[in-house]
């Protein structure tokens, strides 16, 4: 069966190649007789060009491999090494390659024993036609290897930029209860800090700034206009609130804050994505209101010791992109 | 002597005996002798600005805000506690008086003169404590620090350029018009559905700051050449597109009519 699907394949990939070499001779006269271009300046030319394509390539891995390679240079190496190639291809199938239009004769039903003498002499000179005119194939099988190398090899370096393993990275949040909110200079953030309608952004005092779940947006509303989930009565004191200032969409950091003057005629306090717009209702703990986010953001129950505003808990849902693992309203 | 010299002579006398009067009794705190209350035997005698700026708010604010200023409800919000910051924003920026009750304020033309303004913002101002006029002074800011405070709180509405949006369900005006004092009343005042700042998160010199690089952002220095409108990589890219695109064609074009001068044999004639 797969024996079938394979020389089914195979005919079927003649008949494209057929197909495509006919479309490209469309228009052009046959060759009539067999042409033999073969000259060892033309060899000696394209095996020059394919060891240039090599070493174009191998100095596309050398540039890659400094630190701070150079984009421009690594382009050049690039575009270096498949002119070369493209041109080795050109010059060889027009010079090297000989050129000739065959018929193959219909049979003839004659006596088989004679026949056969005859065709072992056609194959012997099919053979020997098919190399002649090539007179240096070992240096241009060697040429082309180091062209094969070295192109592979600039296409196999920037798997060495692929970043380390991510592991439990993205699951890690440095907030326990009791940890420090700081702001960007690593000064604790005051609760007399914000005043109504204000907004922050702190991070998890001790911790990387660019962890994913380090940063917060801090905010501050009328405690009486709380709408918060019972679970979450005392989560925001005096008002305060914290979310995540990773969006749960695309993990764009949240900048956007709205805060009414006036909430009988305008849009509720609300946190914005700046990327697609994704809007989460302050007022109800995060709860997404628009957007192409699915979860609500994840809220950090807050505490006010000494005037400064600490953790009372963990995160409420996990951080940034819904990936597996995270499902919706988690 | 004619009944209407008499009324003006009057009156001039009325008029000398009052500033007469408050001449002898200068207020107690001098620093701003328009807005403070000088309560005399347990009733409150508002300046003579805050009278006036009170007669112009019944005249053209009280449908809304109510006659007391403690707004009508679906109408307008109560103002006391807005403070003369508030007011001063919103009346110096056209934004008030608005057009219709519910849509969202916009820059216009002043509907008062600045003096009538003053008297408005004195009155708001003495409705309850609230933001006073911040004194901006731009030239006295960083402008390194400003974009960076800029970045931080302000860019996500209004843009790094200060050229405005419509991301957070409402429309974050350009700043190109808007003066120092006006962007340091906004800070301040949080108008509209703007976030506000407090003096701990942002200072006077913050303020200073801010309004600088704002400054800035009106007419920037254009290295590169031509801005676009300094809104970013959107209209950038579209440049970019349609120039490209352009050109394309027009090569395609140079290419076809070259080729037309020298006939191909067409698909099904004989070939020679």
């Amino acid at each position: 069966m797969i024996g079938r699907l394979l020389r089914l394949c195979r005919w079927l990939w003649r008949i494209a190649i057929a197909g495509v070499l006919l479309w490209l001779r469309r228009g052009k006269e046959p060759l009539p007789e067999r042409e033999l271009p073969a000259s060892p300046r033309a060899e000696k030319g394209v095996a020059a060009l394919l060891v240039g394509a090599g070493i174009a390539g191998a100095a596309f891995v050398l540039i890659y491999g400094f630190d701070e390679a150079n984009t421009q240079l690594l382009g050049v190496a690039a575009a270096t090494a498949l002119g070369l190639l493209a041109i080795a291809l050109i010059v060889a199938a027009q010079a090297i390659v000989p050129q000739e239009t065959l018929s193959e004769e219909r049979p003839r039903f004659a006596d088989p024993a004679a026949e056969r003498g005859a065709e072992v002499d056609e194959i012997a000179m099919r053979a020997r036609e098919g190399i002649d005119g090539i007179t240096r194939r070992r240096l241009l099988g060697a040429a082309g290897g180091a062209a094969a190398l070295g192109l592979g090899a600039a296409a196999a370096a920037p798997l060495a930029s692929l970043g380390p393993r991510v592991g439990d990275r993205l699951r890690e949040s440095p907030w326990r209860d009791g940890t420090p909110l700081v702001e960007e200079n690593g000064r604790p953030v005051l609760a007399d800090d914000l005043t109504v309608g204000g907004f922050l952004t702190a991070f998890a005092a001790g911790s990387d700034k660019r962890d994913l779940a380090s940063s917060l947006v801090v905010v501050r509303v009328r405690p009486e206009e709380l709408e918060l989930p019972p679970e979450r009565a005392d989560w925001a004191p005096e008002g305060l609130l914290a979310f995540s200032k990773i969006c749960t969409h695309a993990q764009c950091a949240i900048s956007l804050f709205r805060y009414p003057l006036y909430p009988e005629r305008s849009p509720g306090p609300a946190l914005v994505c700046p990327c697609h717009y994704s809007t989460f209702d302050v007022l109800e703990g995060g709860k997404r209101i628009f957007g192409p986010a699915v979860r609500p953001l994840p809220q950090l129950p807050l505490k006010i010791e000494a005037g400064r505003l600490l953790a009372a808990g963990e995160l409420s849902g996990a951080v940034g992109a819904s990936w597996g693992g995270v499902e919706e309203g988690s | 002597m004619r009944p209407r010299r008499l009324a003006t002579a009057t009156l001039a006398l009325l008029l000398a005996a009052f500033a007469t009067v408050s001449f002898a009794k200068p207020p107690t705190d001098q620093s701003n002798e328009w807005t403070v209350d000088h309560r005399i035997g347990g009733s409150t005698v508002h300046s003579a600005l805050e009278r006036t700026g009170r007669r112009l708010f019944e005249e053209g604010c009280s449908s809304c805000h109510g006659f007391d200023g403690k707004g009508v409800p679906g109408q307008g919000p109560s103002l006391a506690g807005a403070g003369e910051a508030a007011a001063d924003f919103y009346l110096r920026t056209g934004r008030m008086p608005l057009d219709q009750v519910g849509e969202q304020p916009l820059r216009g033309e002043q509907g008062y003169s600045d003096d009538q303004i003053r008297a408005l913002d004195a009155y708001v101002g003495s409705l309850g404590p609230g933001p006073a006029i911040p004194a901006v002074r731009p030239a006295e800011g960083s402008l390194s620090e400003g974009m960076r405070l800029f970045t931080e709180s302000c860019a996500g509405c209004h843009g790094t350029g200060g050229k405005g949006g419509v991301a957070i369900g409402a429309y974050a005006p350009p700043l190109g018009e808007a003066t120092s004092t006006e962007v340091g009343e906004a800070i301040r005042v949080g108008p509209y559905v703007m976030p506000r700042f407090s003096e701990a998160q942002l200072d006077q010199a913050d303020l200073d700051s801010i309004a600088r690089y704002v400054e800035l952002t009106k007419e920037p220095d254009d290295a590169g050449g031509w801005g676009i409108g300094h809104i970013g990589p959107v209209p950038e890219g579209l440049i970019a597109w349609l120039a490209a695109i352009a050109a394309i064609l027009l090569v395609a074009r140079l290419i076809g009519e070259r080729g037309a001068e020298e006939p191909t044999p067409k698909r099904g004639e004989p070939r020679r």
